[in-house]
């Protein structure tokens, strides 16, 4: 193929066009309106170089925000091209790059870093700490994501998008198959990414290990600190299957090995074995965070206490090591025998044991107590029920023998959308309207909160329930069209109906956000929802040091203690406090892997060596450097907590 | 003078060469296929081992249990992957 040509998106459409336009539009005005303003001074100084957890974790949000809509608008796309029979607005070609892209973007460039928020805003501040064990390498991590998710997403405008699957099973994704270079955007730019997760993985076990206030022993972490430590534990060890996989992959596509191929001694089966390993893994990272967000919000609106805080730890542990024992679930046909299949069988089963636990404990936290309705709790009652429906086709799947039935259809589609979208994307939005506040000094909008909640469930039932019916009835998954006579037309119709409203419901969402930041009041306090752990007993705005003293800690709900049973938690003096520096370099190196990722995925080797010189020489340059950080004075300190306490009133 | 010389150290340091000549032998000298194999995989073990508790001095500060529990669940997770992977794409296929 000509040079050139390979940059040309090989199956190009209107929409592509106009989206690419759209695109070169949007980043020209964001250009232009930084420089009009006179902020990219700004943006250096407070952003780019930030290793400030809190802001850190802010632009994980908006990067999951905007992942959302991306996403989104391909899962729109694919339910109206199902919507009607043979409909022809997706030929097969794009419908295979959309759910492929849909799938990634929002498993890893939406879910992903929507937890990873969570993780960097909340643990510091549940453990008493004043940042991450390794700020600057944190800064790394959301800059190799970012660059990663930068990457994948430039493979729709230039090239041509994966479209392979979010699985990319070989030899599909091989080069005979895919010959566009969209695959190895896939393997490149999730690398990229995984790289930058994996680094997140260790950042917080360090932190939650070692980095706790004075008496928080492990069994009186709160619970959402619990499930990070725990998520980040799976994180450790399952990523670097995935950096593994995707570097054999690459190989494959690129150097001419083996691995995956059907002939030269590769085995294409084990792609699918190893995507797993890391996939089942991954699921976990995912909801388990979510679970602890519903432990923090569901005792908050509960007025109780957690139900069960033991039996939450133990069975996230044992889920710990179970989610690694179940991936064969995910290819019951593969061709393997009985035995193994029922193995894999029963260790699935297993897991749901675990997971009724919390289930129970939810439900025992809220008996009896003074439940109150405020969004976040809305969507966390709701994520109960919806939850466990999910859960229970989840064991209907386990079971080998039924799943020959199941597998890959729309039952399946219907499956895993019923546990993430209840489960994981539920807790998002519960735990982001529940924490504004804290990090941005005023409330959402609570009556369009809650129609957003119940928009989004009325939408979701319709647009995922009756993808049970037909996949029972034998609708396949990833099919982009089927003909009138298989009586699939009804229900599809009805589930774009659902989707649509699914896309209202974000839409209110949007305009809640825009509402209150013009009308919400600003005089708020640190503790609006009268909440129970440490993260509500700063100032908002956050001061950069976290806390000027030290917490003490007694119990699993320190700052209630301290408002309901006098217990202090900030003894002692106000002492210089000592905070890391900000640095370019976690951005200027991600930028070179940018680069090298980008000359990877068109062989452009002299650029891949002259950025990979560039990588090690920023890894180089950080290994001489002297940075012993600065101290803030304790007048400077003194001064930022007078006018802090003043704001509150 | 018996604190200053690292007697374990050096003791380690010469087992672990002793380990590498070992599984050298696999290649220089004429063995069977299991054998080698054998040998390979437990020396190879045996090594990682040595290198873990010797020179990464697993088991002298007070973190001890907290990296035990850490490699132990990293065995466990690795047997499974490993096991579970054989058994789904060769002795079950
Ligand atoms: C706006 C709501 C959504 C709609 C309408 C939607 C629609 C769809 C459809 C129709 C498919 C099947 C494509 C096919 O195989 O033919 C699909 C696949 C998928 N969706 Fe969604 N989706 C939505 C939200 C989400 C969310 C929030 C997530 C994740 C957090 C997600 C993750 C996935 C994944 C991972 C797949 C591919 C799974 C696989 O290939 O094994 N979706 N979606
Ligand atoms: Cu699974």
């Amino acid at each position: 193929m000509d040079f050139f040509d390979r940059f040309a998106v090989p199956h190009p459409s209107f929409l592509i066009y106009a989206s690419m336009v759209g695109i070169g539009l949007t980043m020209l005005a964001i250009v232009v309106g930084i420089t009009y303003f006179k902020k990219w001074g700004y943006l250096w100084r407070e952003w780019i170089t930030t290793v400030d957890h809190k802001r850190i974790g802010i632009m994980y949000l908006l990067t999951a925000l905007l992942m959302l809509f991306r996403g989104g608008v391909d899962g729109i796309m694919m339910r109206y091209q199902l919507s009607m029979p043979e409909n022809t607005f997706l030929d097969s070609q794009h419908y295979n790059e959309v759910f492929t892209t849909h799938g990634i973007v929002m498993i890893l460039f939406m879910a992903m870093p929507f937890i990873i928020f969570f993780f960097n805003f909340l643990v510091p501040l549940q453990i008493g700490a004043r940042d991450v064990a390794f700020p600057r390498l944190n800064a790394l991590s959301f800059w190799l994501f970012f660059m990663g998710m930068g990457l994948f997403n430039l493979s729709f405008i230039i090239g041509g998008s994966p479209d392979a699957g979010w699985t990319s099973y070989f030899p599909l994704a091989g080069n005979e198959f895919s010959t566009s270079v969209g695959t190895n955007y896939y393997m490149i730019a999730i690398q990229i990414a995984g790289i930058g997760t994996l680094m997140t993985g260790i950042n917080f076990i360090t932190t939650i290990l070692k980095m706790r206030a004075p008496g928080m022993t492990l069994m009186k972490m709160p619970m959402f600190t619990w499930s990070a430590f725990i998520a980040n534990v799976i994180i450790v060890f399952a990523f670097p299957v995935l950096t593994v996989l995707l570097a054999m992959g690459t190989m494959d596509r690129l150097f001419g090995t083996n691995f995956f191929t059907t002939d030269n001694g590769g085995m294409d089966m084990l792609w699918a074995n190893l995507f797993w390993v890391w996939g089942h893994p991954e699921v976990y990272i995912l909801i388990l965070p979510a679970f602890g967000l519903y432990s923090e919000i569901i005792p908050t609106f509960a007025r109780r206490n957690l139900y069960g805080y033991k039996s939450m730890v133990a069975s996230m542990v044992v889920i710990s090591v179970l989610s690694f024992v179940v991936w064969a679930h995910h290819f019951f046909t593969m061709g393997q025998g009985p035995f193994a299949n029922s193995i894999f069988s029963i260790t699935t089963m297993a897991i749901a044991i675990p997971t009724g636990v919390k289930i129970f404990n939810w439900l025992f936290t809220l008996w009896k107590g003074k439940i109150e309705f405020t969004t976040p709790m809305l969507y966390s009652v709701l994520f109960i029920p919806l939850f466990t429906l999910g859960g229970v086709t989840g064991v209907m799947l386990a079971m080998s023998a039924a799943d020959y039935q199941y597998h890959n259809t729309m039952f399946l589609v219907a499956h895993f959308h019923n546990v993430i979208i209840p489960g994981v994307v539920y807790a998002m939005l519960a735990g982001m309207t529940f924490y504004w506040p804290k990090i941005f000094g005023f409330m959402l909008n609570e009556r369009l909160g809650k129609w957003t909640a119940w928009l989004l469930t009325i939408g979701f039932v319709l647009a995922f329930i009756p993808m049970y019916i037909t996949g029972l009835d034998g609708q396949a998954r990833r099919m982009y069209t089927y003909s009138e006579s298989t009586g699939f037309s009804l229900l599809n119709m009805v589930s774009f109906g659902g989707a649509a409203i699914m896309a209202i419901a974000f839409v209110l969402l949007v305009y809640n956000i825009y509402y209150s930041i013009r009308y919400s009041p600003r005089d708020i306090g640190n503790d609006p929802w009268d909440a129970r752990s440490l993260e509500w007993s700063t100032h908002t705005p956050i001061p950069e040091y976290n806390f000027a003293i030290t917490p003490q800690v007694a119990s699993t709900q320190a700052f209630w203690d301290s408002k309901k049973n006098g217990h202090e938690l900030f003894k002692g003096e106000i002492e210089k406090i000592h905070m890391p520096n900000n640095s370019g370099l976690p951005f200027i190196m991600s930028c070179m892997f940018f680069v090298f990722g980008f000359a990877m995925v068109f062989s452009i080797w002299p650029v891949v060596i002259v950025s990979l010189i560039g990588i090690l020489a920023c890894l180089v340059y950080r290994s001489f450097e002297q940075d012993h950080g600065r101290y803030i004075s304790v007048e400077e300190i003194k001064e930022t907590e007078t006018r802090l306490r003043g704001a509150k009133k | 003078m018996k604190e200053l010389f690292p007697v374990k150290q050096v003791m380690g340091f010469a087992f672990s060469i002793v380990l590498t000549a070992v599984a050298l032998l696999v290649y220089f000298t004429d063995m069977s296929y299991t054998m080698g194999m054998t040998v390979l995989l437990i020396t190879a073990f045996v090594q990682a081992g040595l290198q873990v508790v010797v020179f990464m001095h697993a088991g002298e500060t007070k973190d001890k249990g907290s990296i035990y529990i850490n490699i132990y669940y990293a065995l466990i997770i690795a047997l499974f992957t490993i096991f579970g992977t054989l058994l789904v794409l060769v002795w079950d296929m």
